[in-house]
């Protein structure tokens, strides 16, 4: 007998968990195994399995010391881009939204369809704009050229919109004021709490966006030395091709496995958060 | 082989870039064939050197490094920036950006031969006439001369060259009794017997690279891109491209090609373990052989490019220039810096580090000429790669916009190696796409 409390098993679809579970995992397995390979075992072994030598503690050492160090240097840029760019688009996304869902003014409907449409228009559609613009603003070849555009999340502020309406009552609010307490406390002491969950969503949202953004920091900066991560792997990756190559694959796949290992752990510590946003709402009370 | 066309939407952007800047540089100096020519002398370079400053370069060879270093040691009152703003494209599609903003570009960059015409005819380049380096001519071969005078400037100085030879794995002909092609038809024979010796080997690989297709065209004497001012004439369809066609369909199609993808990690095991047995390709190839395909250590060897006729002509594949950026605040110094790099003592150092260079006497020294290199087996590689470099075919030009050109050609000619049929038909896809796009670009493209 199947309940709501031990529902009944299908082969089927364990079948094609599984199948995707094998699918999600293997490109994450190869990778592992790779970065434990010499270059040239990488070269001569299959990709599931391992090479000759266990390389694994050498290839951490050499990215982190190859060309002067510059891993570290880009990992700290993308640091330095998540925790601004990221956190500013969490703390921007959950002001603007919560204020949009709270309160009622002239307007409000026009800034709900931007920021609809906004979320329509992909941001590389965007880039020669935002370039051209900032190449008039001297911000080319800055950090803030990546910043700047990584502080607006349309996305991030629709979801704290949808989720401060749901989360937070206005009986609430108004006892509050009863109370004797100003708009900010409000903000900062009662609902900032209610809204815990759907913060967490965006932060995560955005962090991950963050991280792994490519294009924008791409044809924005020139210099290695702002590059985050993802750009200078890529540098790495392109050093294969052309006259005077010199590929360091087993580099660029050890960086790569670097590279995720931050997001994981972020994901892992902060994924209860973010179930408990994801089903927010989804009840009535 | 030139680097494949990685990033479509990057290579876009640029060509997006590009359109505006083109429009704009319509009536500059830098693009009008008829103006005088500037000439000048040496003397503003040499004050600049002597009084020194800051300079940005961009480059990604890797011998920009020691380069840098021995530059400085020279002359210390000159600070040069070194920046790895990307390879190939990646650093193109900054370059360009840095024009159409018209600041945050380098001093002096290091522009493929292919890629140069485009930054000189829209006006992002120095002419370097007016500083006399036009005396130079007589000290680069000709084709790398050729390469860095479009219109009447001259706009960068040659650093090294590719005149194409054939990279064979010695081990596998030797074992098969395969002979070394010298023509085309011996090469499809051998490309056969080796196939049907050990079908995992094949004779090279090829997946459709628009690098080497304008080379194998340039070698069968073709001349498909003819740029004169803002009129360009483009033919893929002449007596060289047909010639190159009638024998690269045979490999396509007798499916004897490796469609392993050229400097993928598959392709360097490929050439290490001997399943891609030859490699045409330009004369840099050494210093990757050495560096990155430890395991062909002793099997490789070099002959000269096989012809159609047996005659010996070569064509170049890859290589590159440095440049004056024409937005540079210290335009002397920049070229103070490119004359030392290419036509001084910076040229020591980067054939030090495995480099092909572009200057006469360096690719005719002895000591150049009679090196014996043990990865090859103790042959003495440079004799044949210097006689290719005095082969090359005269009077090729590449399009005034043949980033775009190479981004696009996956669409094309791609198409024929993908589903086996003609690469004519490619070709002429290609070249019809090419003209549209030359008349948008406001150009007056035209085939034939």
């Amino acid at each position: 007998m199947s309940s709501v409390l031990r529902p009944r098993r299908s082969r089927t679809l364990t079948a094609v968990m599984a199948l995707y579970l094998l699918y999600s995992l293997i490109p994450l397995v190869w990778l592992l195994i790779s970065a434990t390979k010499t270059q040239p075992d990488l070269l001569s072994t299959p990709g599931l399995s391992f090479g000759g030598t266990f390389a694994l503690f050498d290839n951490i050492g050499s990215t982190f010391t190859y060309n002067n160090g510059i891993f570290l240097r880009w990992l700290g840029n993308t640091l330095l881009y998540v925790v601004v760019g990221a956190g500013g688009a969490t703390v921007l996304a959950t002001a603007a939204g919560y204020g949009l869902a709270k309160y009622r003014f002239r307007g409000r409907q026009a800034v709900f369809a931007v920021v609809l449409g906004a979320i329509a228009v992909p941001g590389t559609a965007l880039a020669v704009p935002t370039f051209l613009l900032f190449s008039r603003l001297g911000l080319i070849d800055t950090p803030l050229a990546v910043i700047l555009p990584s502080l607006i999340s349309p996305f991030g502020l629709y979801l704290i919109w949808v989720y401060a309406t749901d989360a937070i009552p206005d009986e609430m609010m108004e006892a509050a004021r009863i109370d004797g307490a100003g708009e900010l406390r409000i903000f900062l002491a009662v609902t900032l709490r209610q809204l815990a969950p759907g913060i967490v969503t965006v932060a995560l949202f955005a962090v991950v966006a963050t991280w792994n953004n490519y294009f924008l920091p791409l044809i924005m900066l020139s210099d290695p030395n702002w590059y985050p991560l993802t750009v200078g792997l890529n540098q790495w990756s392109s050093q294969a091709v052309g006259a005077a190559a010199q590929p360091i694959y087993h580099l660029v796949i050890t960086g790569s496995l670097l590279t995720i290992v931050p997001l994981v752990i972020a994901f892992l510590f902060l994924q209860r958060f973010w179930q408990s946003g994801l089903t927010a709402g989804s009840v009535k009370q | 082989m030139a680097p494949p066309r990685r990033h479509r939407v990057v290579a876009a952007l640029a060509a997006a870039l590009l359109s505006t800047a083109a429009l704009a540089a319509c009536g500059s100096p830098g693009s009008d064939p008829g103006s005088a020519k500037a000439t000048g002398t040496q003397d503003a370079v040499d004050a600049a050197l002597q009084a020194g400053g800051t300079i940005t370069y961009w480059t990604w060879t890797p011998s920009a490094k020691a380069q840098v270093e021995a530059f400085e040691k020279e002359y210390p009152k000159v600070k040069v920036n070194l920046v790895n703003a990307g390879t190939g494209n990646d650093q193109y599609t900054k370059l360009q950006n840095a024009v159409k903003a018209g600041s945050g570009g380098p001093d002096v960059a290091q522009i493929e031969y292919q890629a140069l015409p485009q930054f000189a005819l829209t006006g992002a380049l120095a002419d370097l006439n007016q500083y006399g380096f036009g005396a130079f001519q007589k000290d680069y071969t000709a084709s790398t001369w050729s390469s860095v005078n479009v219109g009447n400037g001259l706009y960068g100085l040659p650093q090294d060259s590719g005149p194409m030879a054939l990279f064979y794995n010695k081990a596998d002909f030797d074992k098969y009794g395969i002979a070394v092609p010298k023509t085309w038809d011996e090469y499809v024979d051998a490309a056969k017997k080796l196939h049907a010796a050990d079908p995992t080997k094949f004779i090279t690989s090829d997946t459709g690279d628009a690098g080497f297709t304008t080379s194998m065209i340039w070698q069968a004497g073709g001349h498909p891109f003819g740029t004169d001012g803002r009129n360009v004439k483009i033919n893929l369809n002449d007596p060289g491209a047909q010639k190159w066609t009638k024998v690269w369909d045979q490999l396509v199609q007798g499916k004897l090609l490796s469609t392993v993808k050229g400097w993928s990690d598959d392709w360097y095991r490929a050439l290490g373990d001997g399943t891609i047995a030859t490699l045409v390709t330009g004369a840099w190839m050494p210093g990757v052989f050495k560096s990155s395909v430890t395991a062909g250590s002793g099997k490789w060897a070099v002959a000269p490019m096989p012809t159609y006729d047996g005659q010996p002509v070569s064509a170049e594949n890859g290589g590159s220039a440095q440049s004056v950026l024409k937005q540079s605040q210290h335009p002397e110094l920049a070229a103070a810096f490119v004359r030392w790099l290419n036509h001084g003592n910076g040229v020591k150092p980067f054939i030090a580090s495995g480099g092909f260079p572009s200057t006469t006497a360096d690719l005719n020294s002895p000591s150049f000429l009679d090196a014996a290199d043990p990865y090859f087996g103790g042959q003495k590689v440079n004799q044949v790669l210097t006689a290719a470099s005095g082969a090359v075919a005269k009077g090729w030009s590449y399009l005034p916009y043949q980033l775009y050109a190479n981004s696009i050609y996956v669409d094309t000619v791609g198409k024929s190696y993908l589903n086996g049929t003609a690469i004519g038909d490619g070709l002429k896809a290609w070249q019809s796409a090419l003209v549209d796009y030359g008349n948008q670009q406001g150009f007056t493209a035209s085939a034939g």
